[in-house]
């Protein structure tokens, strides 16, 4: 048996392909489910209805995708110039804590039209200069960033852990490690009332929609996708290699600063050491569902969404632990991973 | 006539939509030299790779003293006695030459690897065929001409009688490659056997018993190397009678790129030392050397993705600091890079981005790539320079090595570039390819470009360039005309003999 | 400062030590290994957290110690089977293979644990390895506490880094790995089949990192709780760098790394309260950042590492 690489893709293969790496890793966690003693079928009914069953869930669902997004979209712009960021949780981490810090020590009197988009820059940038380090290291010490941007995951969370703990701490709190909250001008205003759902939403889908353009009609766009997949021809057609890692590291360290930013400023209102269930994570499962384009990203962090917030409730009504959520997106990495080599090889005997 | 020790009997296989070998039959005596003639494409590769078990045929068969050899097994190939030698070597430059020698020799499953036994039989096969190699010596601190030893000693290790040499000359100096040959004769003179793979009609000629010669995947013709000549060969290799262009002569105009005592060093070592040349409007000028002595360097340095650590560039007589790519590429420098798959095309991305990658900014407007005067563009060198297998939205690696390469040329040509610094420009091109690339540096030339040739092949420079350079080292010799050249003189002017001769002119 | 003096001069901080750079060492061990054969296997994390988490549950299931550790290996084996299945089979990219291995297998990790022990208010436990003294050392002083009461896996770790070494650098076996490494192509020409190497190596050295996760369940704590490996994976990876791809200097890269981290909890505990212990618990992550920063450009990175190996394409 031998791979033979596709001459051509059809445009029905490109989209197929993350449905049915969702479908095969859905029927992969459902023999999980099975084995549990549960019945497979019903177990997704739930999901889908605690997803979608009420105006609240519903709601709830994007909520819960919009850092999702944010973080989706922070890995594909890296990855698509071949910068492996895995440092989107503690980006997200220390884009929240600069939030919290800079609202209720600078910002706070402000009014929300000049606080919030403050706040929002603070956020991002925040992000962007942990994102620089391990670029930094790559491209002076040639250290492969994956490994330097997972590691400083951990210090990102000691370290907002430290600042809750001390100058951040919340006094009111009970003596819960928690940041003191962003003024209320800080809050984003929400999309729906009597819910959960706040601007960040918009924010995010606006950025899809504008990285799309970005990286299909733009001369950067075009530039950092050539480098991502031949460094040495860009190098010789004249694109700036340093430089585009430079942007695109701002970019996407700017993306999941921005998606602590939002979850603070949209949800939580403080920061504190469980703000994140593994968004930064999530975001790169994202990221590969959606193939790296930024308006599929919108799509998978959806099903993402769809997953954790679904299974939480059947997780209460069928015994499942809900942990069953985080399986299924790991599996759709991988299956959407095998499914992804098979739009580009076929198999020959 | 003794049996056969090898004999390949109608091996066909068949790639996709493409025939690489077609019922394919030879035999190979003991301490007979056989030479695999032809082009790049004519599956003289692929039928060495059936031959030691990296391929399955589709058909046919590989008989060895009269035993079958199972397919697709190289294990097999190697106990049967096959050895390969690899025009791009099988070797691990992080390891020593004992270990890449003996790799694979022991069963895997012993406890100990005997080093010592190793070592002497090493030794003893060194002594005996004349190829020195220190065993102790990391393989990446060797000469190219070294690493080919070892290559050779690895086969000879595993005590094959049949040697495989896969174009064993493409990377050698031209007294490299004749010591080699007179190896090679001695080891058939010593009873092993021995196949080598060439384009080169010269070296056939002068090392081969008998010759065969592919093209197209079909086994054309069968000479004995005393019965033939290198028009014959010439002929039956090609298929067709393609006839090189050849430089007329022409007046050259004034000085457009001047390069004075440049020198480029890194991490200590000298890769370019105090390099002198001159380059007229309307000439080409050759820079002839065997690969790894700096003239990937030179042409990096000249297309604006290196730079220089001493000396003087003059642009159109003007000094420059630093020359970047968008500099080189506005001021009018056409850039062929040596490798086009590495360096010259973005393989994913479609033909029209690759066609405008280099000069966006004239295809942009407000940061947005102007997509539709890119396609437009694209089709338009595409038409122009007879680009065929695609069309401008289709992925450059689809196309053939000579139609991208024709597409490199187009996107440079169809500026009229003042200056071609062209690296390398037929390699690995078939016949056909290779006539149409010199047609059009001929071209550009009566148009009154100037061209900066650097090649390995002497019969590409003598036929295109007015004056030529040779690199050794990183020196460049001083210029001689195109009339004083003949391929001995040349030959030892790669081998960097120049100094005595020259040192008038210095 | 005298703080400082008499946290070095205690034993008890030695013995800390071991115990510490035992996950570490055979961790990096595995993660070494993969890389010698020219996977990149950044499945470590997750499969570290279902060695801790399947080692610990089989015990606690009436397995005995050595049981529970081999079927930990065994697992961590198998998840080694299906990171070499995505990169070795089908070529795809080390990273994001890697890291989907581990996020698939922490999270199932979890699913099993989960759905297997109920949610109770004191996290159930089991009686982990004891320390053995070995008869005679043990009674050194000083050196018989610090070095010589360790917890049998420990030794282990210590036995399987010569072996490694010996296996790497002096039988046919580790040539032939240590060639795939560096040009499975080559490999392939002398006769070895690199695709074979490769899984070999691969499941063996997952194998090992499912050992690792197992003895911070079975000897270094007693009780198995999500994200309890902290990202040692990624130190490890970060070791295998900072060792140059040699077990021995892993060995002692291990251990150097556990004697800060040793000392940085003892001095926690001396300065407690006067600097965030948050601080101090970075120490391990910067060090690993630092470490790499030094290596990087010196080592000598295994040439075909994180590039796929198919037949006839070059």
């Amino acid at each position: 048996m031998r791979f033979e690489r596709r001459e051509h893709r059809s445009l029905t293969l490109v989209i197929a392909t993350p449905i049915l790496a969702i479908i095969a890793a859905l029927a992969l966690s459902g023999i999980l489910i099975a084995i549990a003693g549960a019945p497979v079928l019903e177990a997704y009914w739930r999901i889908l209805k605690g997803a979608y069953g009420s105006r609240l869930s519903t709601t709830e669902t994007l909520t819960r995708a919009t850092p999702l997004m944010l973080t989706g979209l922070a890995a594909a712009v890296a990855f698509r110039a071949r910068l492996w960021n895995i440092g989107a949780e503690g980006q997200l981490y220390i884009g929240a804590i600069a939030v919290a810090a800079a609202s209720s020590h600078l910002l706070g009197g402000l009014p929300a039209s000049i606080q919030i988009p403050a706040l929002l820059v603070i956020g991002a940038l925040a992000g962007m200069v942990l994102l620089l380090i391990p670029l930094w290291l790559r491209l002076r010490f040639s250290v492969d960033e994956v490994v330097t941007t997972l590691l400083l995951n951990f210090v990102a969370v000691l370290f907002v852990s430290m600042l809750i703990d001390t100058v951040l701490k919340d006094p009111t709190a009970f003596g819960w490690p928690q940041s003191q909250s962003v003024a209320d001008a800080a809050m984003l205003p929400k999309l729906l009332s009597r819910s959960r759902l706040h601007l960040g939403l918009a924010i995010a889908v606006v950025l899809a929609f504008l990285l799309h353009v970005i990286q299909s009609r733009t001369v950067f766009g075009m530039q950092s996708h050539a480098a991502g997949l031949n460094p040495a021809g860009a190098v010789f057609a004249g694109v700036p290699l340093g430089r585009t890692l430079v942007i695109v590291a701002c970019m996407s360290g700017g993306l999941a600063g921005l998606a602590g930013a939002v979850e603070v400023m949209g949800v939580k209102g403080y920061v504190t050491t469980d703000l994140s269930p593994g968004y930064g994570y999530s975001g790169i499962v994202v990221a590969m569902l959606a193939n790296l384009n930024p308006l599929g990203v919108v799509l998978a962090a959806l099903f993402t969404a769809t997953m954790f917030v679904g299974a939480d409730g059947m997780s209460r009504a069928m015994g499942i632990p809900s942990y069953i959520a985080d399986v299924t997106v790991a599996l759709s990495l991988l299956t959407m991973l095998v499914a992804l080599f098979f739009t580009q090889y076929r198999i020959r005997r | 006539m003794s049996a056969a020790v090898l004999e390949i009997q109608h091996v066909s296989k068949r790639f996709g939509d493409n025939l690489a070998n077609d019922d394919i039959s030879l035999s190979l005596q003991k301490g007979e030299i056989v030479a695999l003639l032809g082009e790049n494409g004519a599956g003289k590769t692929t039928l060495m790779s059936i031959l030691f078990g990296h391929y399955m045929p589709d058909s046919g068969r590989v008989v060895i003293d009269g035993q079958e050899l199972p397919p697709g097994k190289p294990r097999a190939a190697i106990r049967a006695g096959i050895g390969m030698v690899h025009q791009h070597f099988s070797l691990a430059p992080n390891l020593t030459v004992l270990d890449n020698v003996t790799t694979g020799t022991e069963s895997l499953w012993s406890f100990r690897a005997r080093k010592g036994e190793a070592r002497q039989k090493l030794l003893s096969i060194s002594e005996r065929f004349g190829l020195k190699v220190d065993p102790d010596a990391r393989l990446g601190d060797l000469s190219v001409g070294e690493q080919q030893r070892v290559e050779i000693l690895k086969a000879l290790y595993n005590d094959a009688r049949i040697l495989v040499l896969d174009e064993p000359t493409a990377v050698l100096t031209q007294i490299e490659a004749q010591k080699l040959f007179s190896i090679l004769k001695d080891m058939a003179a010593q009873g092993l056997s021995l196949i080598f793979i060439s384009h080169k009609l010269d070296e056939v000629m002068n090392a081969a018993d008998r010759i065969v010669v592919l093209r197209g995947g079909r086994q054309v013709a069968e000479r004995k190397a005393a019965e033939t000549s290198k028009t014959e060969l010439a002929e039956l290799m090609v298929g067709r009678t393609v006839t090189r262009p050849q430089r007329e002569a022409s007046t050259p105009g004034e000085i457009v790129l001047e390069s004075a005592g440049i020198t480029v060093r890194e991490n200590g070592v000298d890769t370019l030392k105090a390099v002198d040349f001159r380059l007229r409007a309307g000439e080409v000028l050759g820079i002839i050397g065997v690969s790894g002595n700096g003239q990937t360097v030179l042409a990096q340095l000249l297309s604006g993705t290196r730079a220089r650590t001493s000396g003087d560039l003059l642009l159109f007589g003007k000094p420059i600091d630093t020359l970047s790519v968008a500099d080189a590429v506005f001021a009018g420098i056409g850039r062929i890079p040596e490798d086009r798959n590495k360096d010259g095309a973005i393989g994913e991305m479609a033909i029209w981005e690759n066609a405008i990658l280099e000069r966006l900014p004239a295809f942009s407007r407000h940061g947005l790539v102007d997509r539709k005067s890119g396609m437009a563009y694209a089709q338009k060198i595409i038409d122009q320079f007879d680009v065929r297998g695609g069309t401008p939205s289709s992925r450059i690696r689809l196309l053939s090595g000579g139609n991208m390469q024709k597409l490199i040329l187009g996107r440079n040509l169809i500026n009229r570039p003042r200056i071609l610094i062209a690296a390398q420009p037929a390699r690995g091109l078939d016949e056909g390819a290779v006539a149409a690339v010199h047609e059009r540096i001929l071209e550009a030339r009566r148009q009154g470009t100037a061209v900066l040739l650097i090649s390995e092949d002497l019969d590409e420079v003598m036929a295109l360039a007015d004056r030529i350079q040779a690199i050794v080292g990183g020196r460049l010799s001083p210029p001689i005309p195109a009339e004083e050249a003949s391929a001995q003189k040349l030959g030892l002017m790669m081998a960097g003999e120049w100094a005595q001769e020259f040192s008038h002119a210095v | 400062m005298s703080a400082i003096a008499d946290i070095i001069a205690s034993a008890g901080l030695w013995a800390a030590v071991l115990r510490i750079a035992t996950p570490l060492i055979l961790g990096t061990l595995g993660a070494l290994l993969c890389e010698r054969a020219g996977v990149l296997n950044l499945g470590i994390e997750g499969i570290m957290t279902f060695g801790a988490m399947i080692g610990w549950l089989s015990v606690y299931n009436g397995a005995d110690l050595w049981t529970g550790l081999m079927i930990a290996a065994l697992a961590g084996g198998l998840f080694g089977g299906l990171h070499a299945l995505l990169t070795v089979t089908l070529g795809l990219s080390q990273h994001v293979s890697g890291l989907g291995v581990t996020l698939f297998a922490s999270s199932f990790s979890y699913y099993v644990f989960r759905l297997l022990v109920p949610v109770a208010g004191t996290p159930p436990t089991i009686t982990p390895f004891q320390p053995i003294a070995i008869p005679g050392l043990s009674n050194l002083p000083f050196l018989g506490p610090a070095f010589f009461s360790q917890t049998p896996p420990t030794y282990l770790a210590i036995a399987l880094a010569l072996l490694l070494a010996y296996m790497l650098f002096r039988t046919p076996l580790g040539l032939a790995i240590r060639m795939t490494g560096e040009n499975p192509h080559a490999a392939e020409a002398q006769g070895i089949n690199p695709m074979a190497i490769r899984y070999g190596a691969v499941m063996t050295g997952s194998a090992l990192m499912g050992m690792a996760g197992a003895f911070l369940t079975l000897s270094a704590f007693n009780s198995f709780f999500p994200t309890m490996v902290q990202g040692r994976g990624w130190i490890c990876i970060a070791l295998v760098v900072f060792a140059s791809w040699r077990p021995g200097r892993a060995l002692i890269g291990a251990l150097l790394f556990a004697l800060f981290d040793g000392f940085q909890l003892r001095l926690q505990t001396a300065l407690g309260g006067i600097v965030p212990y948050q601080l101090f618990l970075m120490i391990p992550y910067i060090l690993s950042i630092a470490a790499l920063a030094v290596m990087a450009r010196r080592a000598r990175v295994p040439q075909a590492l994180m590039q796929p190996y198919r037949r006839g394409e070059r």
